[in-house]
């Protein structure tokens, strides 16, 4: 155990490292080979070590590595439990898919190497953080995570807009991160230990007051508001797809934006005594889902549909954690990897056989020229648009369905999600129709072509988990939930409701899924209508809130770090230095006569200051 | 007795200095000089492993008396603290002096303040009488005046002045202080004596500690540099020639919060309680001014040195939160700073050396031409800015921690360091290293050399074996600082807070 469960970790980590020093002697194919093998070696590893769970509830394990903070009585410890368990599953599995499909679609990057070698990073980051059992080595993953995530969007750093966006990202994160640190230090205080099972017990035993757990689960939210990309820290995301396309399904999907809802997963023991923590949750999910959602109907860039949707899919997690459904939270979690990776390496094939155009408006048609691509796409947007029996579906539909039973306010929270999930219906379709029906729009000398069988197989294994994916946590039943149940027992659940109820509410939100496709197909069957009223510029421009923001900071904050450094500090502080020095200066060239050079004379001041000083320090004789 | 290891480390520098500058061959000077240091840095790296890590008091201890009736003598000796504080200096040492190649103009004197300065430095930290000690203090200056006055940039004279103006105001204190002491407790302890073991003995009412507090501090503060004391820096930054800003950076600020540490927090206990308050503000505005300034810096070692005055703040302020783990912390983080705010510098000083300019918009692009040595920025950049597995990591996620459990406001307000500390260090690499080149002079520029890797790589593998297990460096500290603390809770009313007892603090900053 002990070692098989640190290879999950070290696999990765050594294609990483060997990567990053041969990768270039490796070159083309190897080093995608040796990054993909990696990964699928972790994936195997863990479907071996999760076996134990399956037949029966096996303990959670720990690995010890070494001592590490002593001060804080944690070690570098990994915790194997189911929850940690299909953390990994995921991670590993759908990533391995896109190891996999990044051979292909980075053919001949210059950076080949490079690429693998951050992927594999990025791997062995979400790996941490999933598998740390205290939230120091979490938020080691956590920061790593945001290192590779870095490195990543600005992959291709000649590009300044590039180099921005990984820089926004990374900046955006760490101020999610002062929530998690201010969290560590009130956890800390506490209990005097960031290990998890001493502070979930210590909560389970009462040391926990309201207000105190209160403090903590909202400074966590902050947290998992940056890494998730929730309201107001979502703004990295839409930018992060500047990276190449497999990496903005990496973090939209298998890593990095899944982080904050895993940690408010694991973290349920305290969420769970701080109920208004817990709403606020729902509360941002809710919004950030309406919100996001209504952005993404006006976008014409292929990605940033995606995008805006990612932002949308992870409020939906929020709602479910929020209100304490979190096997429904981790499950929508789960087939939104599956279906959103596909969707992204779908809009990487496209974007591929189109030769990097990714405005739809110069799309349409390509249905029969990308027969793969379209077939596994429409998969992924049929389970993301809740039609049943496709994977969104299932765990959509009892996110939407525990909130609706939690009852009184959160019902207006059902009400938003049934919207969102309307509007999602209708923008997924939009895209779809823009970009694979219709008469062609395409640029001149633009050819589109199916990708190769490298990008195109993992797209097919994607379609198939999107298809059955929802089946492991049906109504009819709850297998996932059965396998999480071991994590979560200590935490009072909140259940959908079932019966004659649980039928009406599916069949709601199976007709708003219905009535957003019509619409959509109704509005683009025929023709590309021209949006660009003051409606949707302003959707398209994300309600301009970037730019409201790039004022505050980037101009305003800039002005005033203008004013402390070049007036405040050189002007004011400094120039009374100088000042001063100038006045001695002057008192030097009277002594001129008796010294020569400076030195000297400040060598005197020296002495007859410390003798003057001494005289006075005595004379008070009290000291 | 034994053989004088601490003696040795700081007569091999001077003997090091007198032999380059008595061997009148230019071209030996750098090879002298980095011979003596690396054998310097033997010694040092000998004392390490000798060192018995877990036990508290002074080890290695030398000591002749000179002067009976004043109490003065030759009294040496290494504690956990002091010990990190010689083995950084004697590591950075040669480092500095390998990246000097660029000095070509009286070399030899050049070397030999080097290799003073080291001594001066070494016998700072290993002094435990406070008029050696000052003595030490003092002749350390002098070198470092003359390398940035003879070896800096443009405005060398000035920067040097300056710094000797600010230093020198603040030993004109302290020698009062030192004074005063050494003279105060002679009713107490049967004679003055500037024995710093001795002076442990002496009760000192709490007016004779805020007075001596005061001029020690302030000179220690100035050096640092503590708010709104740290113009001095930037200037001699700027001027200062590569291997100076190294030394300067890596060990000389901390030289400063070692006094701080040594003299004001175990000598007057009772001043460090009571002005905790002060210093508290003064690092936190430190941390968040010097970070704002640095953000918006043209010059990169402007910028760099503005990030010194960020990050000592976190130091001082892990310092004076007095608990174990941001004590541990503040002395964690002044090896961590050295290590990586040194390596910015040197990359910063071999990028000046091809181009000629500090400007940042004189850059742009920098990665495509040179990648090794963009990776080596960003690799540094990041360690500074505190990412985990890395060694800054460590140290602030002490002192930040630690500082929340006896000063929670404080150390909430600290916290937004680490967002800016992300934003000047990314946007200065966004600008200087990414994109595309847009200054023709850039175009042909060439990356890393051998000498350059050889000077890179030892610093880069200490600053990931701190990052990833900091735990001998921490158990080499944590006796030391346990034992400050232990006077202190002795001597005042003071009681370092434990966990669980700061609860209630906590929900009154959360409501």
């Amino acid at each position: 155990m002990d070692l098989s469960l640190s290879l999950i970790i070290f696999l990765p980590m050594g294609g990483m490292l060997l990567l990053f020093g041969f990768g270039k002697r490796i070159g083309e194919p190897g080093a995608g080979i040796v990054a993909t093998l990696a990964v699928v070696g972790s994936f195997l590893i863990a479907v071996v070590l999760a076996f134990d769970f399956i037949n029966g509830d096996g303990p959670a394990e720990t690995v010890r590595w070494f001592e590490w903070l002593p001060a804080f009585g944690v070690e570098a410890e990994l915790r194997w439990d189911q929850l940690s368990a299909l953390m990994t599953l995921v991670v590993t599995g759908v990533g391995s898919l896109i190891h996999l499909y990044s051979i292909g679609y980075m053919r001949g990057d210059p950076g080949f190497g490079r690429f693998f070698s951050y992927l594999n990073l990025f791997i062995t980051s979400m790996l941490i953080l999933v598998l740390a059992n205290n939230f120091a080595l979490l938020f080691v993953g956590w920061e790593l995570v945001g290192l590779s995530s870095y490195l990543l969007i600005s992959f291709w750093f000649e590009r300044p807009i590039a180099a921005a966006a990984g820089k926004k990202a990374f900046i955006v994160n760490r101020v999610g991160d002062v929530g998690f640190i201010l969290a560590l230090m009130l956890i800390f205080s506490v209990f005097g230990s960031l290990g998890f099972d001493t502070v979930f017990e210590g909560a389970h035993r009462g040391e926990l007051t309201v207000t105190m757990a209160t403090a903590i689960a909202l400074l966590l939210l902050v947290g998992a508001a940056g890494k998730s990309a929730q309201l107001p820290l979502y703004v990295w995301l839409p930018d992060a797809m500047e990276g190449p396309t497999p990496v903005s399904a990496l973090i939209h999907a298998a890593t990095m934006v899944t982080a904050g809802v895993y940690m408010v997963a694991r973290t349920g023991a305290i969420f769970e005594l701080a109920p208004i923590a817990a709403a606020t949750v729902a509360v941002v999910g809710g919004a950030t889902a309406l919100f996001a959602a209504t952005i993404a109907i006006a976008q014409r860039d292929i990605k940033r549909v995606l995008a805006y949707s990612t932002i949308s899919q992870l409020g939906y997690m929020f709602m479910g954690v929020g209100a304490a459904a979190y096997t429904a939270g981790v499950f929508h979690l789960m087939t939104h990897a599956f279906f959103k990776a596909l969707l992204f390496l779908g809009a990487g094939s496209v974007i591929h056989g189109m030769s990097g155009e990714q405005d739809m408006h110069k799309m349409g048609g390509l249905a029969r020229k990308m027969p793969v691509t379209f077939a596994t796409m429409a998969i992924a947007w049929l389970a993301i648009s809740g039609i049943p029996p496709f994977a969104g579906f299932w765990s959509k539909d009892e996110i939407l369905g525990v909130v609706f039973e939690r009852g009184g306010l959160w019902q207006v929270l059902w009400g938003v999600g049934l919207v969102t999930a309307l509007l999602t219906a209708f923008y997924m379709t939009r895209m779809m129709w823009l970009t694979f029906f219709g008469e062609p729009r395409w640029d001149d000398g633009v050819e589109p072509h199916e990708s190769p069988r490298l990008m195109t197989v993992p797209l097919v294994v994607l379609a198939g988990l999107s298809v059955v994916g929802g089946l492991v946590n049906t109504p009819f039943k709850a297998t996932l939930e059965h396998f999480l149940d071991p994590v979560f027992e200590a935490v009072h659940l909140a259940h959908a409701p079932d019966g004659s109820l649980a039928w009406i509410l599916a069949a709601v939100s199976v007709a708003a899924g219905i009535i957003g496709i019509g619409a959509a197909i109704l509005r683009y069957r025929s023709r590309v209508p021209v949006e660009d009223g003051l409606g949707w510029r302003l959707l398209g421009n994300g309600y301009y809130i970037d730019d409201v923001y790039a004022g505050v900071f980037a101009g305003g904050g800039k002005l005033g770090a203008d004013w402390l450094a070049f007036r405040f500090d050189v002007r004011g502080i400094d120039g009374a230095v100088e000042g001063i020095g100038s006045l001695t200066r002057k008192a030097g060239g009277w002594l001129r006569p008796l010294q020569t050079g400076f030195v000297r004379s400040y060598g005197l001041a020296i002495i007859a200051g410390a003798v003057g000083l001494l005289a006075w320090f005595l004379s008070r004789g009290g000291i | 007795m034994d053989f004088p290891i601490l003696s040795a480390l700081i007569a091999l520098p001077v003997a090091g200095g007198l032999a380059v500058l008595l061997v009148k061959r230019d071209e030996l000077a750098l090879p002298l000089s980095i011979t003596s240091s690396l054998v310097t840095f033997g010694g040092a790296a000998w004392l390490l492993f000798a060192f018995e890590s877990g036990e508290a008091g002074f080890q290695f201890v030398e000591k002749s008396t000179w002067h009976e009736p004043w109490g003065v003598g030759w009294h040496l000796g290494v504690d956990g603290i002091s010990l990190l504080m010689v083995v950084l200096t004697a590591f950075l040492f040669p480092i500095a002096l390998l990246a000097s190649t660029a000095i070509t103009h009286r070399v030899r004197q050049y070397a030999a303040s080097m290799l003073f300065l080291q001594a001066g430095i070494t016998g700072v930290f290993l002094s435990l009488d406070l008029l050696v000690f000052f003595i030490f203090w003092e002749a350390m200056l002098v070198p470092m005046y003359f390398i940035i006055g003879i070896w800096g940039g443009e405005r060398r004279v000035h920067a040097a002045v300056k710094f000797f103006i600010f230093t020198a105001f603040g030993s004109a204190l302290m020698f009062a202080g030192i004074l005063s002491l050494g003279f105060l407790v002679s009713d107490q302890l049967g004679g003055p004596t500037f024995d710093f073991v001795e002076l442990l003995g002496a009760d000192l009412t709490r007016n004779a500690q805020l007075w001596l507090f005061g001029a020690f501090g302030i000179s220690f503060a100035i050096k640092v540099p503590v708010f709104p004391f740290h113009t001095w820096l930037p200037d001699a930054h700027v001027e200062a020639p590569t291997g100076g800003s190294v030394i300067l950076a890596g060990v000389l600020l901390k030289l400063g919060v070692y006094g701080l540490i040594r003299f004001n927090l175990t000598l007057f206990p009772k001043a460090a309680v009571d002005l905790v308050p002060v210093l508290a503000v003064l690092a936190v505005i430190g941390i968040l001014y010097g970070a704002i300034v640095a953000i918006v810096q043209t010059d990169i070692k402007r910028l760099v040195a503005y990030s010194s005055v960020s990050h000592l703040g976190f130091v001082v302020l892990g310092v004076f939160a007095l608990t174990t783990q941001s004590l541990q912390g503040g002395v964690i983080q002044m090896v961590n700073h050295g290590l990586t705010t040194g390596l910015l510098f040197l990359l910063v000083g071999m990028i000046y050396e091809r181009r000629h300019t500090r400007q940042i918009s004189e850059f742009g692009g920098l990665a495509t031409v040179m990648p090794l040595l963009a990776g080596a920025f960003l690799f540094t950049a990041f360690a500074s800015i505190g990412l985990p597995g890395l060694n800054g990591f460590v140290g602030e996620f002490f002192v930040l921690l630690g500082s929340y459990l006896s000063l929670p406001g404080y150390a909430i307000a600290a916290t937004f360091g680490v967002v800016l500390a992300a934003v000047y260090l990314l946007w200065a690499y966004q600008r200087m290293f990414t994109g595309e080149i847009t200054v023709e002079a850039n175009r042909g520029l060439s990356d890393l050399s051998v000498r350059e890797k050889i000077i890179i790589i030892p610093m880069a593998a200490l600053v990931v074996f701190l990052g990833v297990y900091p735990k001998p460096a921490l158990e080499i500290i944590e006796p030391s600082v346990d034992a400050i603390l232990e006077r202190i809770e002795e001597q005042t009313d003071y009681v370092v807070p434990e966990f669980g007892s700061t609860g209630d603090i906590a929900v009154e900053v959360a409501e």
